[in-house]
């Protein structure tokens, strides 16, 4: 199975809006959303049927019993996170700030912290000719980078054999986006022609470097600022990265996405460019 | 006085309303928490920059010391270290610097040293402290850099806080000590999905909040839609607008570029200064 990730850097690119394309225009079988804390490719995705869900559980949060704790501080001055506090003399466990390390667990010298399991999201998979992976990571927790990995592993055991893979990808190049990274055979990078939109694509592809992965450009709304285009034109060619082509804006597309469609479903100018740079794709993937 | 400005889904157009309410109000301070990937010093392109590295605690072992107990490797949650060939191997990039590994070592054989992930830089730009967290490339947290940011970062009346997209970890970090949370929102489907999460969050962390819109066309908003659904105070809406579209595309500040831009942003910032003095009024 060849899996393609949809990344941006910069957020609102495109990503969902063209891996909802690819999606339909391969047909695949298997696709993921890996923006587990602000997922949207399901709302494109024409799903009828519920899902089925699955627990998330995330590293484990602290418990303090207050009955059984001397207040010797002990486990609050370990503490890397400063997620115990004390309250009315009482030590508190900051449920937003504790990793779940155990380091707490460790240093108190009277057994009074236990460590208990907690749900830090909703895996869903929806099974029907295709499979389709996602997941809502718990409101106010932490571990979305573990959670990415088992959206993957979710998609990768439901479907064995299948050519490819879609995976659309979260913004930003931190854990969410490193655990999306790897193992995929190649990263398509939605860029835009904005300042802000290049330094953040120079350092998405840098992120991406590291895994060794291949890597093709894309440029979304090119035409709103034909200038920027140009210099993302010439950093790709000063770096040897492949340019897959260039999108327009399209208040069509626009109307599509906010109608819950794809932008393949309707005829327009950004839905016709999309698919010239998916066959461009699968040439090179 | 922190606002933390927020949104979810990304592009909607967090930084363009930081930066151009910081731009606007007098001595303030500007904080871009995302450390992932910084944008609001493209626009404000500080002068007088002091940079300060970041690091990070990460365990080191002395394997002479080491009796392959694997205390270390069976206490780390993260697993962040391994027991291979009679050598204890750790990964850096798992750690979470959480120190245990250290204390449950009988031999003492771990220490900690500094693992650099990323820096700060401080500057100032017309009337604007302009306080950037890079993260380096590779690396999976940026916590640490904004724990940083904000601990030091409290000197002025007004601070804007340019959070990352999304609603995990370094969102809530991010948000933790503001007195004020600003939602901006995009009238698209996917806009008012995520914008529903943010409003949730906030709501878990007892934050008072009002919303601007982006991007408006004159045709349905289903985001304002929301927010009379929701009871949300909507404290403006910015137009589509091509030009202001170009302008920020190009990273030069609005309100430095155009006294129309100029005028929008000041009512805009007049209302979330009410909407603030009244929230903290009540709520000190």
């Amino acid at each position: 199975m060849k899996q393609l990730l949809i990344l941006s850097g910069k957020g609102g690119t495109g990503k969902t809006t063209i891996a909802s394309a690819f999606i339909k225009l391969s047909n695949a079988k298997a696709y993921a959303d890996c923006d587990v804390d602000a997922p949207n490719l399901h709302l494109l995705m024409d799903e009828t049927k519920e899902p089925k869900h699955t627990d998330y559980f995330g590293l484990p949060k602290a418990d303090i019993d207050n009955s059984l704790c001397i207040k010797c501080d002990f486990c609050r001055e370990h503490c890397s996170f400063d997620a115990i506090k004390t309250e009315d003399s009482l030590y508190k466990i900051d449920y937003y700030d504790c990793e779940g390390c155990g380091v707490c667990e460790v240093v108190c010298p009277v057994g009074a912290v236990d460590l208990k399991p907690a749900i830090a999201g909703d895996l869903m998979l929806y099974k029907n000719n295709q499979v389709f992976s996602t997941a809502q990571l718990k409101m106010g927790s932490g571990t979305s980078g573990m959670l990415v990995t088992e959206v993957k592993k979710a998609m990768k055991v439901a479907i064995l054999d299948t050519e490819l893979a879609i995976i659309d990808g979260s913004p930003g190049i931190g854990c969410p986006v490193i655990a999306s990274l790897s193992g995929v055979d190649m990263v398509l990078i939605v860029s835009e022609p904005s300042i802000s939109g290049i330094s953040d694509m120079e350092r998405i592809i840098k992120t991406a470097e590291g895994f060794g992965t291949k890597i093709a450009v894309c440029i979304n709304k090119y035409d709103t600022n034909l200038e920027n285009t140009a210099k993302i034109e010439y950093y790709c060619k000063e770096n040897n990265l492949t340019f897959l082509g260039k999108i327009p804006f399209d208040s069509d597309a626009v109307k599509a996405i906010n109608n819950g469609k794809s932008i393949i479903d309707i005829d327009c100018s950004a839905g016709r460019a999309t698919k010239e740079i998916f066959i461009e794709t699968l040439k090179i993937l | 006085m922190k606002i933390a400005v927020l949104s979810g889904k990304g592009g909607t157009g967090k930084t363009l309303v930081s930066v151009n309410l910081a731009s606007i109000t007098e001595g303030s301070s500007y904080i871009d928490c995302d450390v992932e990937e910084p944008n609001g010093h493209l626009f404000f392109k500080p002068v007088d920059i002091k940079t300060e590295d970041i690091s990070v605690k990460i365990p080191t072992v002395d394997n002479c010391l080491c009796n392959g107990c694997r205390k270390c490797v069976d206490f780390c949650k993260f697993n962040a270290l391994a027991y291979i060939q009679d050598n204890i191997k750790i990964f850096d990039d798992v750690c979470h610097s959480c120190g245990g590994c250290k204390i449950v070592c009988p031999e003492n054989a771990i220490s900690e040293r500094d693992k650099n992930i990323g820096e700060i830089q401080r500057g100032v730009s017309e009337n604007v402290d302009v306080n950037t967290g890079i993260l380096n490339t590779g690396e999976a947290s940026g916590i640490p850099i904004i724990k940083e940011l904000l601990r030091e970062s409290d000197n002025r009346e007004f601070t804007f806080i340019d959070c990352p997209p999304g609603s995990a970890c370094i969102v809530m970090e991010s948000i933790k000590d503001a007195d004020y949370c600003l939602l901006v929102a995009e009238p698209t489907l996917f806009g008012v999905h995520n914008l529903n999460m943010v409003y949730e969050l906030v709501r878990i962390f007892d934050k008072p909040y009002g919303v601007l819109i982006n991007k408006c066309l004159d045709d349905d908003n289903p985001a304002e839609e929301f927010c009379i659904e929701k009871g949300i105070d909507i404290l403006g809406k910015i137009p589509f607008d091509n030009e202001l579209g170009t302008i920020n595309s190009n990273a030069q500040i609005a309100v430095r570029a155009d006294k129309e831009y100029l005028k929008m942003f000041s009512s805009i910032l007049k209302r979330v200064t009410r909407e603030v003095q009244d929230e903290t009024a009540i709520n000190p």
